[in-house]
């Protein structure tokens, strides 16, 4: 028999202070450590007989993946045991709430659930970094916490259904019926895929659906047939559950209820980048979907479905880029020298090209003399704004890239290097290509941009410089430029 | 599995099949050194094929009489009784040129090497646990399956395959994995695992790398690894030695 849960029991190094929550699986206790310097939580599941074996492997298998995750996203690992047959799991106590509560509250405010979204999605896209598919993604399981700063972000909870591509996945091995929560579960997880992090998105874009509307897209069934459902009958566009919902929203959330996973986002940083940018979030006949397909394409679908096979989704995920790059190209439109501009169209052309899926975001930074009190909201500031946007999409029209590989965006900010980092950082970005500013006054002054950038982003910087047979003239200047001299 | 706080450290180096290669061995040494192993454990076959078999014997002798453990590989045995005949050609061709190598005391130390050891909840053995003698190979689930059921032991660790491979017992069988170089696996506690950390000294999985593994027994996190050496020099000292040149190709191959 297991032993009675009581404060002051030990399990290892830790004691038991008080119950914090009381779930299906598993009971959770704060716990104290002689030499602590966090607060600790304890995840004891329940164990004895009537528990199903699944149960069992699922925290085996969360003991297995929590020791390698690292990083904000994620409870930090303390220690795992068995203390007389009942396993233990302690893990740092993070402060917050589940998005769960915030059901009762739905539908919310498109902004809210947008702003909600992206913070989800940066966690699960460093998760998925990690090799970890989360493969449990609902609210119960997305931690809202805020740090000292006030600055919110999501912390993934609950691994016991997680899969990591470097680990033995021992459920996979031993059961054969999907795993997951019915309502959320993606449609190749239903067929027993476990390797695809587009199926996290799936999940993402149910959660979204539900606390957008109110309403769960796919109910809740009970069986397989059922689940099986949602590989071919629509859900219910979300904008005739809650006709407020703009339609970039419903572009979003319907593009990441997709059956196929290639019709997804390829990234979740590349949703929260659609997520924090909706003005950029290109429509498409998602947004416009006024009801369900009808009875013929549920029927064609219902058809193709049964050809929907586990083993060639698996073979397609093999052979996919696994993590098609968001790159950032950031420009100079005031530096004028043609053969920069080549080289780095030139650069920027072969990185996307290389890599299937990717998307550019061009960006260039308009000086202002100080944040707060340049307002683009004036006439003139407005103006200056377009221009720029006009000026970046006449830079990338050699480029040919289709309309959903790339975005503009003017950053307008008293510092060209910090606005350069924070939107790297900010957007999950893999790669930030620049190009090098001439030996001109200008730099004798500020310092190089691109040197900042290489040294402080927290992702892949390259620096382009022009191919030239002789070194170019140097021609010092020493007055001072205009204040809104961008990028190098 | 115990609670893990309460163990001492504990790191133990793997090395399978090191065929007498005396640049891989001393390559993955140091790596798993690194790695901060302070025992090792030689998992059989330490001779055939390579061109270094004194040196590689006397090395893990010198190693077992400061606590090391070794089991016997059948190449070890086929050296130490002068019996070939059970492998094809070539091999018995090394064979019997090995035997010119070693001297009596080296050939006595194989002919003494144990087929397995035991050493709390790990048993050591060249091929197998059902019939360690017989050298059948584990190169599926349902031979790694057969192998779990016929030990105790909750970790099994093996060679004779060269390539590298984890399984796990589950009801009914044994689940397969491909494992992932330099990363550490929890081996759970609640069941048992057969490793195979993969050739030292003859990789056969079409990376030259030499392959081994260290197991930390306070957290009981199996890591395999691979390490570049020398295959260019281990491969001319095959070749100096009048030894078949595909033994020499197949390590530039690893195959």
């Amino acid at each position: 028999m297991p032993i009675e849960l009581h404060a002051g029991l030990r399990i290892g190094d830790y004691t038991l202070l008080e119950p914090l929550h009381e779930g299906g699986m598993a009971t959770l206790w704060r716990v104290s450590h002689a030499q602590e310097t966090f607060p600790l939580l304890a995840k004891l599941p329940h164990v004895g007989r009537g528990e199903a074996v699944s149960r069992v492997v699922s925290f085996e298998v969360e003991r297995m993946i929590m020791p390698g995750l690292t990083g904000p996203f994620v409870p930090r690992f303390v220690a795992s045991g068995e203390t007389a047959d009942q396993p233990w799991l302690v893990m740092e106590l993070i402060l917050g709430t589940t998005l769960e509560p915030l059901l009762a509250q739905a539908p919310l405010a498109a902004e809210r659930v947008a702003g909600l979204g992206a913070l989800a999605a940066l966690a699960l896209d460093d998760l998925h970094r990690q090799h970890v598919v989360h493969l449990d993604i609902k609210p119960g399981n997305l931690l809202l916490h805020a740090d000292a700063a006030g600055d919110e972000r999501i912390v993934l909870l609950d691994f016991g259904l997680a899969h990591h591509a470097h680990l033995p996945d021992l459920l996979a091995e031993q059961f054969d019926e999907p795993m997951g929560t019915a309502p959320y579960m993606a449609p190749e997880q239903v067929l027993g895929v476990r390797s695809d992090p587009r199926s996290d998105l799936f999940a993402l874009g149910v959660t979204l659906y539900y606390l957008a509307t109110g309403q769960t897209p796919f109910g809740a069934p009970t069986s397989t047939s059922g689940l099986k459902r949602r590989l071919y009958r629509d859900p219910v566009p979300p904008r005739m559950v809650q006709p407020a919902m703009p339609r970039w929203l419903q572009e979003i959330i319907l593009r990441c209820l997709e059956v196929d996973p290639d019709n997804r986002y390829p990234t979740a940083a590349q949703l929260a980048f659609d997520l924090q940018h909706p003005e950029q979030v290109v429509l498409s006949a998602r947004a416009e979907r006024s009801e369900r397909g009808g009875v013929i394409d549920t029927t064609r679908r219902w058809l193709r479905g049964f050809r929907l096979d586990a083993e060639e989704l698996r073979a397609r995920r093999a052979q996919a880029e696994p993590h098609p790059p968001l790159i950032v190209v950031a420009i100079d439109l005031k530096q004028g020298d043609p053969a920069l501009d080549a080289a780095l169209l030139d650069v920027t052309r072969r990185l996307v090209q290389t890599a299937p899926g990717a998307r550019l975001a061009c960006v260039t930074v308009l000086r202002t003399a100080r944040i707060g009190l340049d307002s683009n909201i004036d006439l003139e500031g407005r103006n200056r704004h377009v221009k720029r946007l006009l000026a970046l999409r006449h830079w990338a029209r050699p480029l040919g890239l289709g309309e959903h590989q790339i975005t503009f965006h003017v950053l307008e900010s008293a510092d060209v290097a910090d606005a350069i980092i924070d939107y790297a950082r900010s957007n999950a970005i893999d790669h930030i290509v620049m190009g090098a500013r001439g030996m001109t006054g200008v730099r004798r002054l500020l310092g190089s941009v691109s040197a900042r950038v290489v040294a402080e982003a927290n992702c892949t910087a390259t620096v382009v410089r022009a191919a030239r047979n002789s070194p170019p003239p140097v021609t010092p200047r020493y007055t001072t430029e205009p204040t809104d001299d961008p990028v190098a | 599995m115990r609670s893990e706080d309460t163990q001492t450290p504990m790191r133990i180096g793997l090395l399978a099949d090191l065929h007498a290669n005396r640049e891989a061995v001393e390559a993955c040494l140091e790596a798993l050194h690194d790695a901060g192993c302070t025992r090792h454990v030689f998992l059989g076959d330490l001779v055939g094929y390579g061109a270094d078999p004194a040196w590689v014997v006397e090395f893990v002798r010198e190693q077992v009489s400061r606590g090391a453990l070794a089991v016997v590989g059948n190449h070890d045995a086929a050296t130490a009784t002068g019996t070939g005949g059970a492998m094809h050609e070539q091999a018995d061709a090394a064979i019997a040129w090995t035997r010119t190598q070693l001297d009596r005391d080296q050939l006595d130390f194989l002919a003494a090497l144990p087929l397995s050891v035991t050493d709390e909840e790990r048993l050591y053995v060249h091929a197998n646990a059902w019939a360690p003698a017989e050298w059948a190979y584990v190169r599926n689930p349902l031979a790694a399956a057969r192998s779990l059921a016929a030990t105790d032991a909750r970790l099994t660790f093996c060679g004779h395959v060269h390539e590298p491979a984890l399984y796990h017992a589950r009801p009914g069988g044994s689940g397969y994995f491909a494992p992932k170089p330099g990363v550490p696996i929890p081996l759970s506690g609640a069941r048992q695992w057969l490793a195979i950390p993969g050739s030292c000294g003859q990789p056969r999985d079409h990376n030259p790398a030499a392959a081994c593994a260290w197991f930390d027994g306070t957290t009981s996190q199996l890591t395999f690894l691979r390490v570049p050496y020398d295959h260019e020099r281990a491969a001319a000292k095959i070749r100096a030695a009048g030894l078949p040149e595909a033994f020499a190709a197949r390590l530039g191959e690893g195959a």
